[in-house]
Parts: structure tokens; sequence; C-alpha cells
């Protein structure tokens, strides 16, 4: 026991408070520095390693695989680790509660908008889903503007668009972040209007809240930084081993399945791809980064834009876990809808999609 | 005094669960350290985030799992 916690302070290791307050925007800066320059020595470097050192030849189907592999994983995990960073120190200053008092109050439509694109910044685990939803409904939030938080917070992530933008380049991230924000505007509206109130479980609208915790926000600088340090060791830590393994499979695909092999299955000539594609992919359960590098080698292999982004958002948007810690505060018909709702969102975009591009 | 941890079992809260412990024992303190996993009584405190940590039924931090040092500070406080 005491040794398991000497263990415990080492590897949670907080640096003393002086080492990392010391020329804090220096050390940030050189940091950035090294991150761009060994960043842009990435291709050149899995180049060499594949074709010089290894000795493959370029044009081989083992060639192109191991190039994937050993471009793609560093660059992906480096681009990671830059956003999980910037982005953990974005959300030391918007806590759940903050996002919860910018939207209590709100009218719906502009709290729909408002309570997407806070989904996006706000701190958010699926396991806290529900606790959140009580919080938010207690606080006299509308059911639909509460949904627009719970639709967007797991969909569009900063993992989700790091992997889209280092493998599938920036349009493609920011069509997925603008289509999955209206897909969480609307759907929300929808359900707002639905006025399902009566669907929620009844002991949530009885429940009395004791106290209104709102935990001191006041933190310094250095603080912040050592909060988005952390969320890049828990978060790259936990992710890491999924962006491994998909880009393995993803350079396995690009490598060794023919041209053209999934245009039959999820190209744009097969229109029941995208309903099956978004049925497949509510029961699956991994994340964004370990579906997005398969998802970008099937891309290559003739399968259509919209069809992909539909599997990939009803894989992470539509989880069966999640479904079933929901259950908790919401009734059947209510749950029902809410697949319903948010399926029937991603089947048009993924139509949308096949039909203009 | 009287440590609550609120969360429904994830890894996060079983660490925070850990730490706490950790925290109160090397203070010494006369303490007793409960789990609220039920998610009804979680909600009654009003956190929007697990896991989180009440003393003496007052909430003290939601969402964040410190380290043995940062909650020795505040176990101490």
């Amino acid at each position: 026991m005491n040794h398991q916690t000497n263990e415990d302070m080492t590897t949670e290791g907080t640096a003393p408070r002086s080492f990392l307050s010391k020329y804090l925007g220096l050390k940030i800066g050189l940091f950035l520095i090294a991150w761009f320059l060994l960043y842009r020595q990435l291709l050149p470097l899995a180049r060499f390693l594949s074709y010089d050192l290894i000795g493959l030849q370029p044009e081989s189907h083992l060639g192109s695989a191991v190039e994937f592999f050993l471009y793609d994983t560093p660059k992906v995990l480096m681009l990671l680790v830059l956003v999980v960073f910037g982005v953990g120190v974005l959300r030391s200053f918007i806590t759940p509660e903050l996002t919860r008092k910018i939207l209590s109050g709100r009218r719906e439509s502009t709290g729909n908008v408002l309570a997407a694109l806070l989904g996006v910044v706000t701190p958010f685990c699926s396991c806290s889903a529900v606790p959140l939803f009580i919080g938010f409904v207690t606080a006299g939030i509308p059911l639909g503007i509460t949904f627009s938080f719970l639709i967007s917070a797991p969909m569009v992530n900063e993992i989700a668009l790091v992997l889209l933008f280092g493998l599938l380049g920036w349009k493609v991230a920011a069509l997925y972040f603008i289509t999955g924000i209206l897909i969480a505007t609307i759907a929300g509206w929808t359900i707002g209007r639905l006025k399902l109130e009566n669907h929620v479980e009844d002991w949530v609208r009885e429940i009395q809240v004791n106290q209104a915790a709102m935990p001191d926000n006041r933190q310094s600088w250095e603080d912040r930084t050592r909060f988005g340090i952390e969320a890049v060791q828990d978060i790259v830590g936990r992710v890491w081993l999924y962006v491994v393994i998909g880009i393995l499979i993803g350079a396995a695909i690009h490598g060794f399945v023919p041209e053209n092999f999934m245009a039959g299955i999820m190209g744009k000539s097969a229109w029941w791809s995208v309903p099956v594609s978004v049925l497949i992919g509510i029961p699956m359960y991994t994340n964004a980064a370990g579906i997005i590098p398969v998802v970008e080698a099937l891309l290559g292999k003739g399968a259509a834009l919209g069809t992909v982004l539909a599997f990939m958002m009803s894989v992470i948007a539509l989880s069966f876990p999640e479904m079933v810690i929901l259950r908790k505060v919401l009734k059947p018909r209510l749950i029902a809808t809410f697949i319903a709702v948010v399926g029937t969102g991603i089947l048009i975009v993924g139509y949308l999609f096949n039909l203009i591009i | 005094m009287k440590i609550q941890i609120l969360g429904t079992g994830c890894a996060k809260c079983k660490k925070l669960a850990k730490n706490a412990e950790a925290a109160a024992q090397e203070l010494r303190l006369d303490y007793e350290l409960t789990k609220v996993t039920e998610m009804q009584e979680i909600a009654g405190f009003g956190v929007l985030m697990t896991p989180a940590l009440a003393i003496d039924g007052q909430v003290k931090l939601a969402g964040k799992v410190p380290s043995v040092k940062d909650l020795k500070g505040l176990l101490s406080a």
C-alpha cells in the first residue's frame, strides 16, 4: 500500500511549481518551434526509413504500406499533442458550470446553436453525461438545448478534428465540424419541438439539488498550462493505441486492398450504403482515433465521402454504451427519438455529400 | 472529517478515491472515506462532472483527479 502511494506521487509527477512557472512563455515558445521543426521532417524521415534504411521498393505494396504507417503515425500523434494541449488550456476556462450559466435563460434556436458550439469546447466525458443532463435540466435549460449539447459534445471534438485534418486535410475537417454542429443544432431543436419533457425519468424532475456546486475557477497561467499538460497525458495516453492500431489497419488497406474495391460497397452508386453504414455504426464502439485512419484508407479505395462521413458520425455519436448511460435519466421513447432524430440527421449529411461532391 | 467520492465507478473515480485516501493517510487525518455511487445521490450534490469530492457534505472539486500533493492541500485547508 505504502509503495503504491509513493509510485502514484511520482507518476502523477506535477513538476515543482518553480520549474514550470519560470519563463513560462519562453518554454512554450521553444516547445512550439521544436514541434514545427520536427513536424516538417516527418515525411523525408518516413521515406528514408522505408526505402533507404529498410530498402523497400517505393512502388511495392509493402513499401507504400510501411511509408504510410511510418509517416502518419508520428504525424497524427504530434498533431494530437499540440491540439489537445491547446484545447486543454482553453478548457481550464470553460467549465461545465460556466456553460450551464451561459445556456440557462437562452431561448431555443439561438440556444441550440450556442449549446452545439459549447459542446465542442466544454470538458465532457460520457461517464458524466447523466449528472450533466440533470444539472442542465434542473437549472431550467430546455430539453432541446440540453440535447444539442449532448449530441455535439461527443461527436464534434478535438480528437476527431485533428485526425481528419491530419489524414484527410482541412476541407474535410471543416466539413465535419460544420455538419456536426448543424446536426446537433437541428436535432436538438427538433427534440425540443416534440415536447417530450414528460419522457424524462420521474426521479430527475423530483430531484432536490441541495447545493449549487460551483468550484472556484480562478487559476494562474501556470495552473492552466499544467491543466493542458495533464490533458495531453490523459487523452493522448488513452488514445495513442487506437491511433496506432487504426493506422496499422489503414496501412494494410492502403497497401493490399485493390483500387476501387470499396466503390461497389461504399461508393456513390450504392444508394443503400448510407443507411447501412449508419446502422452498422450504432453498435460499433470505438473512438474517433481508431476509426478515422481506417476511414481514410477506405476513401482511397473508392468509398464515397458522404457514406464514410455518415459511418464515422454514427460510430462516434450514436454509441450503445452512451445510450445505456442515458437510459438512467430518459424513458425508452425519448431514447428512441434521440437515436431516430440524430440518425436521420446523419443520413441527410451522408446523402448530401454524396450528391454534391 | 467525512470525505465523499462521487462517481459511478469509472477509472478516474477509483483513482481519485485512491489519491484522496493516500493524502488523508499522509496527513494522519481522522477521516471516514465513502464512495457515493448512486446516480440520484450524486445529482443531489449539484455536480456536473464526475468524479467529484466532497468534504463534510460540501463539494470541493468536480471533474478532476488532482495529485496526492494537491489533495493534501485541499484536505488540510
